[in-house]
């Protein structure tokens, strides 16, 4: 009897749950034209972003990029110095009660920011602030405290949480409200490495389950490709890039969107041949093959994740390889990273290649050696001038 | 818990405001002191003023001495309750009791420096100003007497022998009527204290300028009444006493009421006539008796004032 | 040291004998204090919730002036407070000299710059982004600054505690506003003022031990607000 119970109070808690999410491309959330600036120096320079109802947003970018100011005038808790806001379609007017807009959204910070009370009233608050009934407030309460894995704290002193529990309570405080959009803010940043990997898995989970919009900034690739929908870059307060993580992973628009997203490997170099959608490339003295519809004649940025350069023994003859392009150079750096090591092979132009630690040793990685480097074709990203 | 804090600010609301309503005046309470000495009188025949004056609110600048020796805790309630005045008394020094008075920020004053009081009245701040009675100033010191005052006939001849012995003498330093007397002393034997190292301003009422004297084994001037009521705090002896010098004349004085139209004119005058009442002054005159074995004011209305 | 313990016995007696004139004069006391207290409160921590939230040109310097404020010495306040109230004065057609009332406004005067300056000091010690988080969960302003004084309830009750000690034990103004007269502005420090210049140690010293024990009293009952449930 009881178990019924609740299970229908987790229906009713979570409407959207049952049905498959709906990923309608009204847009959700709409910023237009929107500037910030502090005096004379713009930090906020967005000509238009669209979240999708429905959809998760990863919002990347460098500290300092603009990411917070962008996410507060997007959570109306900033008046951007212009520009537009519509919510739901509908613009916001600055300098009206936006009380009933703000309570259509709900925002996750880097801190949990919990008040000293305990789970359980901190996980109600919203629902308090809107004068939501007791018994009502309290199934809904409970729901979420179990779906984060919190149920037995319930009555703990937030202030005696762990960072990963208080983490987990913030964001239980703002999924209960049933926002319209969420809207989070470096929600894993501060945590260890093994607490932010479950918590985001689950948190993957629920925004699945419930197909809340949701806008999500952070400095970290993965985080954004592990929950982003889409996913957008902002360098220097500019939005340079929005599009499926591999879009922009794979196809960067420009060399800094290239950096933040993991290209190590940026050279310019010429487009000498064009043939069945394979373009031949001089950089630096030597030609490399990349898998481009870009014309010859252009000059282009070629690029490459460490990831997908391999390393081999000049003299290893017999070790023959499918990729296209095996390229000679010599190895200026190794740099040891943990379990990996980057190696930078100066082949005309500097290439980073990542090699296991191990590899590295049994190769006898040093500076000087004369290294063959081999990559497809296909891994090749060349962005046009 | 928010709900806890706010009930925590109500209840201290709650219990805060039956007590404001205590604070509003309340009818005098008995004290002891006040007791004694109506018992020892004839209750005054004066019909008791139920009607309330038209204006009761009366405000009485006196001096600390008159309090301090009680003899206000008994005179005054008996006069409200036969005019139904309410009297604000309001004890200070006689320089601040008359600053009140030349300002008509009291409506009746009960003071005992002379100089200052006539001076008052020349400047037209007074009305009418009348003795009601006297206790004297002694000149107290150590037993030990180091200054060899004891029996000295003069008060004058006392503070010229304290100062050839260069003995500590310790003064109010308050502007009160003590230290205007004292003053007054010190300018007939031509000396001036002022700065000596034997000479000490405690800035302090009576009594505990008697402690520190007792404490510092040094002499001062205190009046009589006082001296007895704080007997049992110091081991202070009289050394002289009984110079007409050193008399200590109260006088009360109604405030000029053309200074003001809030001096409450008909209040002032009926404490003025109470205070110089036979009834009245046969209370002051039997006053500390009981307590002390000899009474602490001498009754002196209707005498001749010099 | 005799004196002290005869001090605290009468202390005891007078109480247990319910002597009415030291009961009253204690009633008033606590009456007159935590009056004091409960108007600066219901000014000083919008006053200074209003303060430690905004920020408009001027604010440093009323900042300053209410810091200044928390060491006002009370004879001061009572000299202008008297003056103000003098009969023949600004605000003499009030006639509240010399009653409760014109205690509680000297008292008042000195108990909310304390009050003010110590909610600013509460409300600024909170992190700053707690304001967003919290109208990010969807409080109006009303409800956000409610939660943060609610946040800010140790600091804030040590204010509390800090403004009723500055009054209750302040004797300059009640002295010269109240003027001292019993059954109507007598408080336990004018009392004790006059008990000793009349040389009544015991007295004197029974009147001190009762106010440190109403002090002791109050400041136990918000303590143990302030610590309830803090097992830490």
């Amino acid at each position: 009897m009881n178990g019924e119970t609740s299970v229908n109070a987790a229906e009713s808690a979570m409407p959207r749950s049952a049905a498959a999410p709906s990923r309608s491309h009204l847009p959700a959330l709409e910023a237009t034209n929107v500037t910030v600036r502090f005096g004379d120096r713009v930090v906020l320079d967005v000509p238009s972003l669209a979240v999708s109802a429905g959809e998760v947003m990863a919002i990347m970018g460098p500290n300092g990029a603009g990411k917070s100011t962008l996410l507060l005038c997007l959570a109306l808790l900033r008046r951007p110095t212009s520009g537009e806001i519509r919510v739901g379609g509908e613009p916001i007017r600055w300098g009206n009660d936006l009380l009933p807009t703000r309570r259509r959204m709900a925002v996750v910070f880097q801190e949990p920011l919990l008040l000293d009370t305990t789970v359980q009233e901190n996980v109600a608050l919203g629902l308090r602030l809107r004068g939501r009934k007791e018994a009502e407030a309290k199934e809904s309460v409970r729901f979420w405290l179990e779906r984060f894995g919190i149920e037995h704290l319930a009555k703990r002193q937030a202030r005696t949480l762990s960072g990963g529990e208080a983490q987990r309570t913030s964001l239980a405080r703002a999924l209960v409200l049933a926002p319209e959009t969420l809207l989070l803010d470096e929600p894993f940043a501060a945590l260890d490495p093994p607490t932010r990997a479950s918590l985001i898995s689950d948190m993957k989970e629920v925004l699945r389950e419930t197909g809340t919009t949701t806008l999500m900034i952070t400095h970290d690739r993965d985080e954004a490709l592990a929950l982003g929908d889409r996913v957008g870059v902002l360098v220097a307060g500019q939005l340079r890039q929005v599009g499926t993580p591999d879009e922009v992973f794979a196809s960067p628009v420009d060399a800094e969107v290239a950096a933040f997203v993991g290209i190590e490997t940026v050279a310019g170099g010429i487009v000498i041949n064009q043939e069945e959608g394979v373009a031949q490339v001089e950089v630096g003295g030597q030609i490399v093959e990349s898998v481009s519809p870009i014309r010859a004649g252009n000059r282009v940025l070629v690029c490459l994740r460490p990831e997908d350069a391999t390393l081999l023994k000049a003299s290893d003859r017999e070790q023959m390889t499918s990729a296209r392009n095996c390229l000679r150079g010599t190895v200026s750096r190794v740099i040891p990273l943990g379990a990996q090591a980057r190696v930078v092979v100066d082949c005309g132009f500097p290439l980073v290649a990542l090699v296991t630690r191990r590899s590295a040793v049994e190769m006898n990685m040093a500076v000087g050696q004369t290294v063959r480097v081999s990559f497809k074709a296909s891994a090749v990203h060349l962005i046009g001038h | 818990m928010f709900r806890n804090f706010i009930a925590a600010i109500l209840l201290v609301l709650t219990l805060a405001t039956p007590l404001l309503g205590c604070s509003s005046p309340a009818a005098p309470t008995a004290t002891p002191s006040q007791k004694a000495p109506s018992s020892a009188t004839s209750q005054p025949a004066t019909p008791a003023a139920n009607a309330k004056p038209a204006n009761p609110q009366l405000i009485l600048a006196t001096t600390t001495s008159t309090q301090d020796s009680g003899l206000l805790d008994v005179l005054v309630p008996m006069f409200e309750k036969q005019t139904g005045y309410d009297v604000k008394t309001i004890a200070v020094g006689t320089g601040q009791a008359l600053a009140m008075g030349e300002r008509a920020e009291a409506d009746v004053l009960l003071v005992h420096a002379p100089d200052s009081e006539k001076k008052f009245m020349q400047a037209g701040h007074g009305a009418e100003r009348k003795l009601v009675m006297h206790n004297d100033f002694i000149i107290v010191g150590p037993p030990a007497d180091p200054a060899k005052i004891k029996g000295v006939k003069t008060a004058d001849e006392a503070l010229k022998k304290i100062v050839a012995a260069k003995a500590l003498f310790v003064s109010r330093g308050d502007n009160s009527g003590t230290e205007q007397l004292e003053k007054k002393l010190w300018k007939q034997t031509g000396l001036d204290p002022k700065g000596q190292d034997w000479y000490k301003q405690t800035g302090q009422g009576m009594g505990a300028t008697l402690n520190v004297a007792s404490d510092k084994n040094g002499y001062t001037i205190s009046d009589r009444a006082t001296y007895l009521a704080t007997k049992k705090n110091h081991s202070l002896d009289i050394l002289v006493e009984a110079d007409k010098a050193l008399l200590n004349i109260y006088h009360v004085i109604t405030v000029n009421p053309q200074k003001s139209p809030k001096i409450n004119v008909a209040g002032a005058k009926a404490f003025e006539e109470f205070m110089v009442a036979p009834d009245t002054q046969a209370v002051v005159g039997k006053f500390g008796a009981d307590k002390f074995g000899q009474p602490l004011f001498f009754a002196d209305a209707g005498k001749q004032d010099n | 040291m005799d004196l002290i313990w005869q001090g605290m016995g009468q202390a005891f007696w007078l109480v247990a004998h319910g002597d009415r004139e030291i009961i009253g004069v204690a009633l008033l006391t606590l009456g007159v204090s935590l009056s004091a207290t409960i108007l600066s409160l219901l000014v000083g921590i919008p006053a200074g919730a209003f303060l430690a939230l905004n920020r408009f040109p001027g604010r440093q310097v009323i900042v300053s002036v209410v810091n200044t404020g928390m060491g006002l010495p009370p004879v001061v306040v009572g000299l202008f407070i008297t003056i103000l109230l003098w009969r023949n004065g600004p605000l003499g057609l009030m006639q509240i000299l010399y009653t409760p009332t014109a205690i509680v406004i000297a008292q008042f005067v000195i108990a909310a710059p304390v009050v003010i300056g110590l909610t600013i000091a509460a409300i600024q010690q909170l992190n700053p982004r707690l304001r967003l988080q919290i109208l990010a969960l969807g409080a109006s302003r009303w409800q956000m600054v409610a939660l943060l004084l609610r946040e800010a309830r140790l600091p804030l009750l040590a204010a509390i505690m800090a403004g009723f000690g500055a009054v209750i034990s302040e004797v300059g103004a009640s002295m010269m506003v109240g003027g001292n007269i019993l059954d109507e502005t007598r408080v336990l420090t004018t009392a004790t003022v006059l008990e000793t210049s009349k040389g009544n140690f015991d007295v004197a010293i029974a009147l001190s031990v009762l106010l440190l024990f109403l002090v002791f009293a109050v400041n136990l009952g918000l303590t143990l607000i302030q610590q309830r449930r803090r097992p830490l």
